[in-house]
């Protein structure tokens, strides 16, 4: 009997075991999952729970039952993964031999790596979403808020769902303009890119979309430390705030640097097509856990499963594994005033304008605001919890296609030629 | 793919500038593309660009900020100070590197 140990029951790996439950032989393969959290978090609801859409019940549920009935769960946090003699340690937990071994540990924000921003004012003037209960705190900040500055903030890349923030500024703008305060408030968008988002031709289009909203950007920021009431940078800028919210650090576990598996940031390095570990046959690496170049985001936990599951089965079998994954990722991004806009994208392809082909719900326009997208954005959670974490088919391609897709346009300021400008 | 000549040289570099082929590279080269971007060079740039050179070549991924101060030694404070207000490329540009992955 063989043994399959899957680290994480996060989105890629409820649907990494889902799927392989499927696939492996009983009688050759046993599933073993490491987990110690009791429930699964939707994480994509977090943005919408400071504005009161969700409550925290929609977005959790016990984790156990997501899995299939014939995997062992074990409630444990890992300690330190062996790779010399193929087996993990846990706390308080009998170490587990593994003969394949899938870490889909993902990615958290660790607020404490920045001096200053897990101080006394986290919760009450500085702010974070990407957790349930700093977006319960938020949600709680912002309905009693008065207005001043708002500061909506990124630390460093890469951090999980590259859009949120920019889509909490989009829906912030909306919320105090529904609440009729939207001329008592300033808000100011702070990012180490040099722009609202890292590729060209989404970084203009989403750029126009905050000077639209008359939210004023700050680039190439990176944060030294947190002041109170200001963010501070490494070249002395300063940004006072009355309210920050902000995204903290995101670093992969703990145990990955342990196990020497890790980037600087714990993100566990693998090749990018097939996510085996460097230099290890036995050890992946799947979803945000990875240091992949391309979004941390569950749409590419959702391509990449499919990719490898294919390719696992090659590769017990002794055979090459041949599917390459090619960084497809697909985001809708929530603008606000009930509409979002759809991005599609891989390793090598930038965000491109044009139409998603979709069977059944019709086409969606890429890179445009439309109410459609918003719905389509919505309808997910369903999708999330039934079709997508069970491992189904979902009607969507895998590999990215350029069907629709517009040529890249051919605009002078996204193909800048003098090196003082681009640098 | 374009060809730029700097300093009397051919060099292919990307549609920003950033040269495609770290081969072509050498120290005479970082003097002339540092002028382009208004660096006077030091000791402490040079020694920058030397490890994010040899780090690239073990890697294969131009160094961000990060790994410049945890594996190259040089804070961010003073990358800052040696590159103003965009290091982590400019750094890669003097350098000959391809620029740091845009995190997506």
């Amino acid at each position: 009997m063989k043994r399959l140990v899957v680290l994480g029951a996060g989105t890629a790996g409820t649907i990494v075991v889902n799927k392989l439950d499927r696939v492996l032989p009983k009688s050759e393969w046993e599933i073993v999952v490491v987990e110690p959290s009791l429930v699964h978090l939707y994480q994509p609801g977090l943005l919408f729970l400071p504005f009161g859409r969700y409550e925290q019940a929609d977005l959790v549920k016990p984790n156990q039952p997501l899995l299939p009935s014939g995997v062992s769960l074990i409630r444990a946090e890992v300690e330190r993964v062996d790779t010399e003699v193929g087996q993990v340690l846990l706390l308080g937990h009998d170490p587990v031999e593994y003969d394949q071994l899938v870490i889909a540990t993902g990615t958290a924000p660790r607020p404490d790596m920045t001096p200053g921003l897990d101080g006394p004012q986290m919760g009450k003037t500085v702010h974070e979403f990407y957790t349930l209960e700093g977006a319960v705190a938020l949600r709680q900040a912002l309905s009693q808020w008065e207005g001043g500055r708002l500061v909506v903030h990124i630390v460093e890349l890469p951090i999980k769902c590259p859009v949120a923030p920019l889509e909490f500024a989009f829906l912030a703008d909306d919320h105090f303009r529904q609440r009729g305060m939207r001329d008592r408030v300033e808000i100011t968008y702070v990012t180490p890119l040099s722009g609202a988002f890292t590729k060209p031709i989404a970084s203009q289009q989403l750029g126009g979309l905050l000077d639209r909203r008359g939210i004023d950007l700050e680039p190439d920021f990176y944060v030294e430390r947190v002041d109170e009431g200001a963010l501070v940078s490494f070249d002395e800028r300063s940004i006072p705030f009355d309210l920050l919210v902000t995204v903290p650090l995101n670093m992969g576990a703990d145990f990955v640097a342990r196990s020497n598996l890790g980037d600087e940031l714990n993100h566990v390095k693998v090749d990018p097509g097939t996510f085996l570990a460097n230099g290890l046959s036995n050890v992946f690496a799947i979803g945000d856990a990875a240091a992949l170049p391309t979004s941390k985001a569950g749409s590419v936990a959702h391509f990449s499963v499919d990719v490898f599951v294919e390719n696992f089965l090659e590769h017990i079998a002794g055979r090459p594994m041949e599917r390459r994954f090619d960084g497809h990722a697909n985001c809708f991004v929530e603008t606000g005033n009930g509409k979002a806009l759809l991005i599609d994208f891989n390793y090598t392809t930038e965000p491109l304008p044009g139409s998603y082909p979709l069977p059944v719900f019709g086409p969606l326009r890429l890179l445009k605001e439309t109410r459609i997208n918003h719905l389509g954005k919505l309808a997910f959670r369903p999708i999330y919890w039934h079709v997508l974490l069970p491992g189904r088919r979902l009607p969507v391609p895998i590999e990215m296609s350029m069907t629709g897709k517009d040529a890249v346009p051919d605009d002078p300021d996204l193909t800048v030629s003098k090196t003082e400008e681009k640098v | 793919m374009t060809v730029a000549t700097i300093e009397g040289r051919h060099v292919d570099v990307d549609a920003e500038g950033f040269m495609s082929d770290p081969q072509q590279w050498d120290e005479a080269l970082a003097e002339a593309l540092a002028k382009n971007i208004g660096i006077e060079m030091t000791d402490a740039h040079r020694a920058a660009i030397r490890f994010a050179r040899s780090d690239f070549m073990t890697t294969g991924e131009t160094p961000t900020l990060r790994r410049m101060a945890t594996a190259g030694g040089v804070t961010t404070k003073d990358m800052f100070l040696l590159f103003p207000k965009k290091p982590a490329k400019k750094l890669a540009y003097v350098a000959g590197l391809p620029k740091p992955v845009g995190c997506v």
